[in-house]
């Protein structure tokens, strides 16, 4: 069997990709697998059909990786892979999409709207960004529709804010997602299926140093404090897990994603986003929440390699 | 469940609070990380300040190579001088000759590149607070370097002729009301890095006369000076004055690889200096001196430097008749006599670093002019290469750019937005960017 680590590709968070790509590249090495790494490229699909008894790892960050055209290719090659189906993605990757599935299964989410630019050129813009603050309340975040690594995503106070928040996400794609901030703890909770039903790993709780968990606090070694479970009441945090596990079978997720939700005041957890390839890099959550648990990254995805390629 | 766990409580750097205060502005961005894409085939990166050395004689060079390890191998590949070897100080005297310089072999420090001389110009003169004069905009290596020693960088405001010398007195007059130590004016007055501007001889001239009346140490970083693409070049402000500080490099006129770049300065200055290389590196690389040195002994290394000029020239025109062909108005971009660079000034309100991933998805990458001020300014500004990809790749690259400002234009007019974004200095693009 060859492991086939995909990561790269073409979108914002490449750099991401890459870094996650070789670091569970690495622990599969060290686990005894055979490994290569592969980018997205023309040569792609004739290096995934001409390696013998291939599985492959999407570790893509953002676009085709994470919106499911990769995994649809792959499942159109009777290529097995780890993580969650085309279609699955497609529909997690989707910020407002997946907000709505979650929704639909009776799950706390935040009040949120999305919108293509053009609906502001239609509609004009300063009286819909009015509607906005009025209907949603300040502080809102403003994020792009499908991206990751909160890469164009702003938490503004005023219109004017608001205005240059959609010029930024807008950047990153045709939709923004626009939505009321909830003040709380922010977590982020795995979610891993090794072939027995999915089950949440520890919460992991998000402290910023710098009070936002933005780029730089997600990827600078020391600026952000994690804690891990969460320190939160034994009910709180089984109840954020509970959330996690709900919205990977309400999102038709499998093998691994990872829930970011925001705790609040009352203890309620609400669901904010789910990620069907959680970052790996050497400050992503998902290797935190295994270390918590008691796991090493080979061994994670040495049992969902097995898994993918039906060995279990 | 989760109750059978111990606490995990992490930054996930147990040196997090052992680090230097000047470290605090080492950090990730999402900038940089965006260039990471940058060198994918598929995008035009007019964003790379890499020389092309497609061009040299490498066959040449590696005969001359393995030449120069078998016949002296057991030097070349030795500890040297922390000075820098003494025949390659020669040989750059006669380099800097050919920009009006006079210069004698024992006042030149060989330096990893010129970053590590402006290094060490900056550690042996700047203490926490100082304050360094720049060009307004200034090389991004440059403000890192300043900023990693805790200096402030003062931006001194700048025109189509470089440093404004009147602007140059008020801006040191307020600084020093305000009793901060001024330590140097960092300059670039051939073919500026960013901006691609040349200060002609008579502003050099006002320059050196206003730091003179004002008691300013002028560093001249002169990388490009060799690479005029239309003219003659202009003499270098060290060939009128041994009070400055010169620093040279071969990273353009050879190869960005070898690293050697050299610091000219005054007898006391250089001989901090040679202390300062000494406990950094104990000496510069000593092979890559040779080879360089051997280079410039058995090539014609005039005749290479002026089929560069040749090669720069074409895609330096491709590249200003796209933005004449192309871009929208409203914008404006200035035009290099020689160097790499164009800097583009685009409507009030764009915000290039915001706008770098519309570039990505557009595949073309340029760098925000964000990065070359240490003080929020240049987020209209962008700065566009011409060295590396062939000029119909710069066509299309600006093709590309054009639409990106377009559609930003389109953006910021539905969103009414005008007012200029600011944003904080941060890590640097990477070197294969700056």
């Amino acid at each position: 069997m060859t492991v086939i680590v995909i990561s790269g590709g073409l979108s914002h968070e490449r750099d991401v990709s890459l870094r996650s790509g070789r670091r569970v590249t690495q622990a599969l090495r060290d686990k005894g697998h055979h490994v290569v790494e592969a980018d997205v490229g023309p040569a792609l699909v004739s290096v995934v059909t001409s390696t013998p008894d291939p599985v492959v790892i999407p570790m893509l960050h953002g676009g085709l990786g994470e919106d499911g055209a990769l995994r649809e290719v792959l499942g159109l090659l009777g290529v097995p892979f780890v993580g969650s189906t085309g279609s699955a993605s497609r529909l997690a990757f989707d910020k407002s999409i997946a907000t709505k599935v979650v929704s639909n299964a009776g799950l706390r989410v935040t009040r949120q709207v999305a919108l293509p630019h053009d609906i502001f050129r239609e509609l004009g813009a300063s009286s819909l960004m009015h509607a906005l603050g009025d209907q949603l309340r300040y502080p809102l975040m403003v994020k792009p529709s499908r991206s990751g690594s909160a890469l164009g995503a702003l938490k503004v106070h005023d219109q004017e804010a608001l205005a240059t928040a959609l010029v930024g996400a807008y950047a990153y794609g045709p939709v923004a997602v626009v939505e009321h901030f909830i003040e709380g703890t922010e977590l982020a909770v795995t979610v891993l299926d090794e072939g027995d039903g999915p089950r949440a790993l520890p919460p992991v709780e998000i402290r910023p140093t710098s009070g936002i968990y933005d780029y730089e606090a997600r990827y600078t070694a020391g600026a952000t404090r994690f804690v891990t479970p969460a320190e939160l009441p034994g009910e709180t945090l089984k109840a954020a897990q509970d959330l996690a596990v709900a919205s990977h079978e309400a999102l038709g997720l499998r093998h691994m994603s990872r829930a970011d939700m925001v705790v609040t005041e009352d203890g309620t957890p609400v669901f904010l986003e789910a990620n069907v390839a959680p970052g790996m890099t050497e400050t992503s959550l998902a290797p935190l929440a295994f270390d918590a648990a008691g796991m090493k990254l080979g061994q994670v995805f040495s049992s969902l390699v097995d898994l993918a390629r039906g060995d279990r | 469940m989760t109750a059978q766990f111990p606490r995990h409580d992490t930054r996930l750097d147990r040196f997090v609070d052992r680090y230097a205060a000047r470290t605090h502005g080492m950090k990730v961005s999402a900038v940089r990380a965006l260039f990471a894409v940058a060198n994918r085939p598929e995008i035009v990166s007019l964003a790379g300040g890499m020389p092309n050395i497609k061009d040299l004689p490498l066959g040449d060079i590696a005969s001359n190579m393995a030449s120069m390890i078998a016949s002296n191998g057991m030097q070349v590949m030795q500890y040297g001088s922390g000075q820098g070897e003494p025949r390659i100080r020669e040989q750059i005297c006669d380099v800097m000759a050919l920009e009006g310089i006079s210069a004698h072999p024992d006042d030149v420090m060989i330096s990893a590149g010129s970053q590590q001389g402006l290094d060490l110009v900056t550690r042996i003169f700047c203490d926490p607070g100082d304050v360094v004069l720049a060009e307004s905009p200034s090389y991004v290596g440059a403000i890192g370097t300043f900023l990693s020693y805790q200096a402030e960088v003062v931006h001194v405001p700048s025109d189509e002729s470089g440093i404004d010398p009147q602007a140059l007195r008020e801006t040191v007059g307020r600084l020093q009301a305000e009793n901060k130590r001024i330590k140097f004016l960092y300059t670039i007055p051939n073919y500026s890095n960013p901006s691609g501007i040349t200060q002609p001889w008579e502003r050099r001239l006002e320059v050196l006369e206003a730091c003179r009346e004002l008691g300013i140490l002028v560093v001249e970083d002169n990388p490009y000076g060799l690479l005029s693409l239309d003219a003659e070049p202009v003499p270098a402000m060290r060939s009128v004055d041994e009070d400055v500080i010169y620093l040279g490099s071969f990273s353009k006129t050879f190869a960005p690889g070898f690293r050697v770049g050299w610091v000219l300065a005054p007898h006391a200055v250089r001989e901090k200096l040679v202390l300062a290389q000494e406990s950094a590196t104990l000496c510069p690389p000593v092979f890559s001196q040779f080879a360089i040195s051997n280079y410039l002994e058995n090539s014609d290394w005039e005749g290479q430097i002026a089929l560069f000029r040749d090669m720069y020239r074409v895609r330096r025109d491709a590249m200003l008749k796209a933005l004449a062909d192309h871009m929208p108005s409203g914008t404006s971009w200035t035009h290099p006599i020689g160097g790499f660079f164009v800097w583009v000034t685009l409507p009030a309100g764009i915000d290039t670093q915001a706008m770098l991933p519309r570039g990505v998805d557009a595949r073309v990458a340029f760098v925000p002019g964000a990065a070359f001020y240490a003080d929020g300014q240049g987020a209209r500004n962008a700065r566009l290469s011409y060295c590396f990809p062939p000029a119909d790749r710069i066509v299309t690259g600006v093709e590309r750019f054009a639409d990106v400002v377009r559609n930003e234009l389109d953006m910021l007019n539905i969103f009414g937005v005008t007012a200029p974004a600011k944003h904080p200095q941060t890590s640097g693009p990477g070197a294969d960017i700056y």
